[in-house]
C-alpha cells in the first residue's frame, strides 16, 4: 500500500495575525511555522498508524512550497514517513497546489491520498476535492475516522448535526478532521532518522491560478465587556433581548 | 447567470444555509444585472415554486435515484451538467460540510476558481470580481480576486441573513447524466430535534471549567430553553467529555452564531479564532482574568455551577 500524505506549512496557532505593504502581505516577522496541525495531527498520524498495522506500507510526504518548506518536511520526518516531495512551486492558489499535488500523484501508484480538513491560515477546504476531481478519484471530506479492509475503506464523515458511514474501494482521496488520529510528539529516534530521509525536489508543471488574495484586514476591536453582577443575571437576559436583541 | 446550490438534507428538507445561499444569490443576481436561479438535485419531487421568494426565477430539479446520498463527485458532475447548458457564470454554495466537498470538485471541473468561506457580496466594479473570505480561522479576512470567467463562492453559514421577499420560482425538470457513486453511504447517525452547531444561531459551550462530562446538565439545560446548540472547547474533546464535532477553535469547527455563551473557557487564542465571528459572545468565568472577557461583549465573573442554571431560570421568566 502506498500513501501520500499532503503537508501544508503554516504559522503557529498563537502566531500574531498582521499584514504589511498596505495589508496585501502577511507580516510574517518573527513567525515560527509548523506543519497545519490538520495535515498533522490527522492526516500524518493516521497514516503512520496505518504504516504500523501494514509495515509493507510505503508512506511520501508531498509540499508544494519554496525551500523554506524543506523545514516542515524534516519535521513531518520527525513523525514518520518514508520519502519527501516538494514541488517547487510558490504563489499558489488553492487550484495551483492541487494541480501540482495531482501532477505527482498521477503516476505515483498511490491506494490514499491523506490531507488535513483545511490549512489553519487560508481555510480554504479546497485542495482535497480539487486533487480528487483531477485525478478522477472518490473523495470523502471531513472524516473523523478511517478503517481499511483489504482494497475497500470504511470512512466516517461529518454531516451537519451528525455523521455517515461510507464504504469505497481504493483509491481514495481523504480530508482528516479531528477524531482520525491523535496528536504525536516526536521521539529522538525519529528525529534522527528525519535528517536523512530522502526528500526529492520536482519542478512544478505549467499551470494557472484562478484566484488571488488582493487585500487583508482585521476585524473591527470589540468596544469592551460590559460585566453583569453574579447576583442579577436577570440583568444578564435583559440586556440579550432589548440591547443585543439576540434572544 | 448565478446559480445557487440548493442543499437538502437526510430528511429530504432543505437546508437553512441553502435560503441563505438562495438569498446571496438572488442580491448577487440583481448586482450584476441578470437572473439567478437554483439547482437541486433529489430523487423526491416536492413543490419548490415557494422558493422563489428568496430571489431565484428558476429552479433545476434534477430527480434520480443515484442522488438519494451526497457524493461530491456525482453531485459535481451534474451540476457542471446544469452549469454548462444554462450558462452560469457564478456558482454558489454554502461552506457547509456538502459545500466544502463539491465546490473544489466542481472548481476544477470547470477551471473555475473559487472562493470559499465568503462572508459579503463581491464588489463587481469595473468588471473585477473581489469577494471577501475569513482566513486565520476568523482572526482575519482576505479579499480574493476571481480572475476566471466562471466563479464559485462557498459561502460561510450565518454569514449572510435570509430575507424572503415576493416572488414564486419556474421549477424545470432538468435531465442529466447521473452516474452511480463509487462511495456507497452504510449509516447515516443524526441526533433528531437537535440544532446542527454550523447552522445554530444560539450555541453554549463549556470548557475544563465544568470539571467533567457528568456536569453537562446545567449546560444543556440552559441550550433546551435558548434552542441552542452545544459545543466545547479543544481539551473537553480531547479528554472525550464531549464529542469531537462539538469543538470550536482553530483545529475544530469555525461558527458564527448570533450568541455564543462560553462558560468556564478562558479563551485560549485558538478557541477565539473559530468563535470570534459570533455577533454577541457572552463569558461566564470565575476567574476575572480570563483572555476571553477581553473578547466578550458580556461578562459575569462568577462560579459557572452557581451562575448557569440561574441565567437558565432568568430565561424561563422572561418567557414568562
Amino acid at each position: 500500500m502506498k500513501i501520500l500524505v499532503c503537508i501544508s506549512k503554516t504559522p503557529d496557532t498563537t502566531a500574531k495575525i498582521a499584514f504589511t505593504d498596505n495589508n496585501t502581505k502577511f507580516d510574517n516577522s518573527g513567525v515560527q511555522w509548523i506543519i497545519n496541525p490538520n495535515d498533522e495531527y490527522y492526516a500524518l498520524v493516521r497514516s503512520i498508524e496505518l504504516k504500523e498495522s501494514d509495515p509493507s506500507a510505503i508512506i511520501h510526504l508531498i509540499n508544494v512550497g519554496g525551500a523554506d518548506n524543506d523545514a516542515i518536511l524534516r519535521k513531518a520526518f520527525a513523525l514518520g514517513g518514508d520519502e519527501g516531495i516538494r514541488v517547487n512551486a510558490e504563489n499558489s492558489d488553492s487550484f495551483g497546489i492541487a494541480s501540482q499535488i495531482a501532477s505527482v500523484a498521477k503516476d505515483g501508484g498511490y491506494d490514499l491520498i491523506f490531507l488535513g480538513k483545511e490549512t489553519i491560515d487560508y481555510n480554504g477546504s479546497s485542495v482535497g476535492g480539487m486533487v480528487a476531481e483531477l485525478l478522477n478519484l472518490p473523495y470523502v471530506s471531513l472524516a473523523t475516522k478511517f478503517e481499511l479492509s483489504g482494497a475497500n475503506a470504511t470512512i466516517t464523515r461529518e454531516i451537519e448535526g451528525g455523521e455517515e458511514v461510507c464504504e469505497v474501494c481504493l483509491p481514495v482521496v481523504v480530508s482528516c478532521n479531528k477524531g482520525m488520529a491523535e496528536q504525536r510528539i516526536p521521539n529522538m529516534r525519529g528525529i534522527m532518522a528525519a535528517r536523512t530521509k530522502p526528500l526529492k525536489i520536482m519542478e512544478p508543471i505549467a499551470t494557472d491560478n484562478l484566484t488571488e488574495i488582493v487585500e487583508y484586514s482585521l476585524p473591527p476591536a470589540k468596544a469592551g465587556v460590559k460585566l453583569i453582577d453574579p447576583d442579577n443575571v436577570a440583568e444578564l437576559v435583559r440586556l440579550l433581548k432589548d440591547e443585543a436583541k439576540v434572544i | 447567470m448565478v446559480l445557487a446550490f440548493i442543499d437538502i438534507a437526510e430528511d429530504g428538507s432543505i437546508k437553512k444555509s441553502s435560503l441563505e445561499v438562495l438569498t446571496y444569490s438572488g442580491k448577487l443576481a440583481k448586482q450584476l444585472g441578470t437572473e439567478a436561479h437554483g439547482v437541486i438535485l433529489a430523487p423526491s419531487a416536492e413543490d419548490l415554486s415557494a422558493l422563489g421568494k428568496y430571489g431565484v426565477q428558476k429552479i433545476h430539479r434534477v430527480s434520480n435515484g443515484n442522488l438519494k446520498h451526497f457524493d461530491a463527485q456525482v453531485f459535481a458532475d451534474t451540476i457542471a451538467q446544469v452549469a454548462e447548458q444554462t450558462g452560469a457564470t457564478v456558482i454558489v454554495f454554502s461552506n457547509n460540510t456538502d459545500g466544502k466537498a463539491a465546490a473544489p470538485r466542481l472548481s476544477a471541473k470547470l477551471k473555475a476558481g473559487l472562493v470559499s468561506g465568503v462572508v459579503a457580496l463581491p464588489e463587481t466594479a469595473d468588471g473585477n470580481f473581489i469577494v471577501k473570505k475569513t482566513v486565520f480561522s476568523g482572526k482575519a479576512f482576505a479579499k480574493v480576486k476571481v480572475n476566471s470567467s466562471v466563479k464559485i463562492i462557498s459561502l460561510n453559514p450565518n454569514a449572510f441573513s435570509i430575507e424572503p421577499g415576493e416572488g414564486v420560482a419556474d421549477v424545470v425538470a432538468f435531465n442529466a447524466t447521473v452516474n452511480t457513486p463509487k462511495i456507497t453511504v452504510r449509516e447515516v447517525k443524526k441526533e433528531s430535534g437537535e440544532v446542527p452547531l454550523a447552522e445554530a444561531e444560539i450555541v453554549v459551550s463549556g470548557g475544563r471549567g465544568l470539571k467533567g462530562p457528568e456536569n453537562w446538565g446545567i449546560l444543556e439545560n440552559l441550550a433546551k430553553e435558548l434552542h441552542a446548540a452545544l459545543a466545547c472547547s479543544r481539551p473537553v474533546a480531547d479528554a472525550h467529555w464531549r464529542p469531537h464535532n462539538e469543538h470550536v477553535g482553530q483545529t475544530g469547527g469555525a461558527i458564527a452564531p448570533n450568541l455564543y455563551i462560553a462558560c468556564g473557557i478562558s479563551g485560549a487564542i485558538q478557541h477565539l479564532a473559530g468563535v470570534n465571528r459570533s455577533k454577541v459572545i457572552v463569558v461566564v468565568n470565575k476567574d476575572a482574568e480570563a483572555p476571553f472577557f477581553k473578547a466578550a461583549d458580556y461578562g459575569i465573573v462568577g462560579d459557572l455551577f452557581d451562575v448557569v442554571p440561574k441565567i437558565t431560570e432568568a430565561i424561563k421568566q422572561m418567557k414568562g
